[in-house]
């Protein structure tokens, strides 16, 4: 399902004397439906680079990364636009939503934005808030406000409100009380049992233990030039 | 396949020798947002003046596709072809309401105006319809005889909102639509903005300097310098690993709160 093959990135800083940073060369990997796998590595190894080029916020330079039957580096933006939207989900580490819109708008948005219409996709919405243990009263308010954890918990929602058949999850249970935690997993669980390929970074190493199926040590596409 | 709504070919419009915007090409398709920014003076304003054709350009092609499926050119279309899309394909926000609205007009007036200009003529449901839009623009059912003149600053542009939007335009061209307001009033604005977009499935244009406006507005954008559209692609992908200098200058320099 999720696909990266010989991929190569490198940043040019034009505004500091044009310096160039090769920090990836030769990645692959590969995600079936039904598989969970956890890419792993020290802080700067390219974890969090691979992760955005597989979501497109990224440029690939070089090589192939396939989700679905979407060539990510050929791809243009409305077709990237229409893989985030029906195919590739995502819970990144931070929220970022436009101030001031209730949180059960936010969760719902993935749907409203598929076409599902308010009614049922503020009732998804609100069953995946309740697992999560959002207090209700707090449904019509702006997350900005929200505990770290609260904020949390709101992006994974919104990352799970839609049966995407691509996962990509950034530290899911960074952050979480253990209750909350264990919810998490349990939806990734059921995310698997669905057919979901998922791509994570989980520094947890309990939970990486429970929910992967493999792990990738991303340390091993970082050329020379740029290892520590 | 549907096809794209709005296309360009080499678009190239000068003052003088010097370039407002020169050799513009892109695509926009059904229920796109697309972003331009870029300092004053980078062009893009001249380059949706001509785009909406306020500004006629000196060179290159605009193609627009209609709602019954044909394809025009605006350019070499007659005055009256060229106001029939501009009021009922198209609509304009600019940066400052007391451009877009009537001020001496009363609210309810200054959205009925444009359904009159279509041929609506029975008063009830012409009231009934800005009461409508007063209300999705988040307005008082009560201010709909009050004049803009009474209104704040982020109601005169909700207002102004409503008026463009109340013929069920397809392509809406925006000038710095969150521009000379207050914060709280900003986000506000991008809320409704983005909820009618999707909602009425609208395509947009919209010029601004503010990258957290595109950012959460914008499927795709262009950065524009010195008249030349220097980068363009997918929003994030062009904010999060900008590849030209000029487009890194400008992410680098955005203040943090």
């Amino acid at each position: 399902m999720i696909s990266v093959d010989d991929v190569s990135k490198s940043f040019t800083l034009h505004n500091q004397g044009g310096a160039s940073l090769c920090v990836m060369r030769g990645a692959e990997l590969c995600v079936a439906p039904g598989e969970c796998v956890a890419l792993t590595g020290p802080s700067g190894a390219g974890k969090s680079t691979l992760m955005r080029m597989v979501y497109g916020n990224y440029r690939i330079e070089a090589g192939t990364i396939r989700v679905g039957t979407v060539a990510l580096e050929t791809a243009r933006p409305r077709d990237i636009l229409a893989l985030r939207r029906e195919t590739l989900g995502h819970v990144s580490q931070f929220l970022r939503v436009v101030p001031r819109v209730p949180t059960l708008d936010v969760v719902a948005e993935p749907l409203r934005r598929l076409g599902v219409d308010a009614d049922t996709a503020h009732t998804r919405a609100g069953a995946l808030l309740e697992r999560l243990r959002i207090p209700q009263p707090l449904w019509q308010l702006a997350p900005a406000t929200f505990s770290g954890g609260e904020q949390q918990r709101v992006n994974i929602a919104r990352g799970f409100v839609h049966a995407w058949p691509a996962l990509l999850l950034d530290e899911p249970t960074a952050s979480l009380d253990p209750a909350n935690r264990e919810t998490v997993l349990e939806l990734i669980m059921e995310a698997k049992a669905r057919g979901a390929a998922i791509l994570g970074i989980f520094h947890d190493a309990d939970a990486r233990a429970r929910v992967c199926d493999r792990e990738i040590d991303v340390g091993r596409f970082m050329p020379e030039s740029a290892a520590p | 396949m549907t096809a794209p709504l709005l296309e360009t070919d080499g678009l190239t419009k000068r003052y003088g020798n010097r370039i407002g915007c020169a050799d513009v090409s892109f695509m926009l398709w059904p229920g796109e947002v697309m972003g331009i920014v870029g300092e004053s003076g980078s062009g893009k304003s001249t380059l949706l003046s001509c785009l909406a054709g306020h500004l006629a350009s000196d060179a290159g092609q605009i193609r627009y596709r209609d709602r019954h499926g044909e394809t025009h050119l605006p350019a070499t279309m007659s005055e009256a072809g060229q106001r029939r899309l501009a009021r009922e394909e198209w609509a304009y926000v600019h940066q400052n309401p007391r451009d877009g609205l009537r001020m001496g007009v009363s609210a309810g007036g200054n959205i009925g105006e444009p359904l009159m200009a279509r041929g609506q003529r029975h008063y009830g449901d012409i009231r009934e319809a800005a009461l409508d839009w007063l209300e999705r623009v988040e307005i008082a059912r009560d201010r709909i005889d009050d004049p803009p003149r009474a209104f704040s600053g982020g109601m005169q542009q909700r207002l102004q909102i409503a008026r463009s939007l109340v013929n069920g335009p397809r392509l809406v061209f925006m000038d710095e639509p969150t521009g000379g307001l207050d914060v709280s009033v900003q986000a506000r604005l991008l809320d409704l903005l983005r909820g009618l977009v999707r909602d009425l499935g609208l395509s947009a244009v919209i010029v601004t300097h503010d990258l957290a406006v595109v950012r959460l507005l914008a499927d795709r954008l262009m950065v524009m310098q010195g008249g030349y559209v220097v980068e363009s692609g997918l929003t994030d992908q062009v904010l999060d690993d900008p590849q030209h200098a000029y487009t890194q200058l400008l992410v680098s320099s955005v203040l943090q709160v």
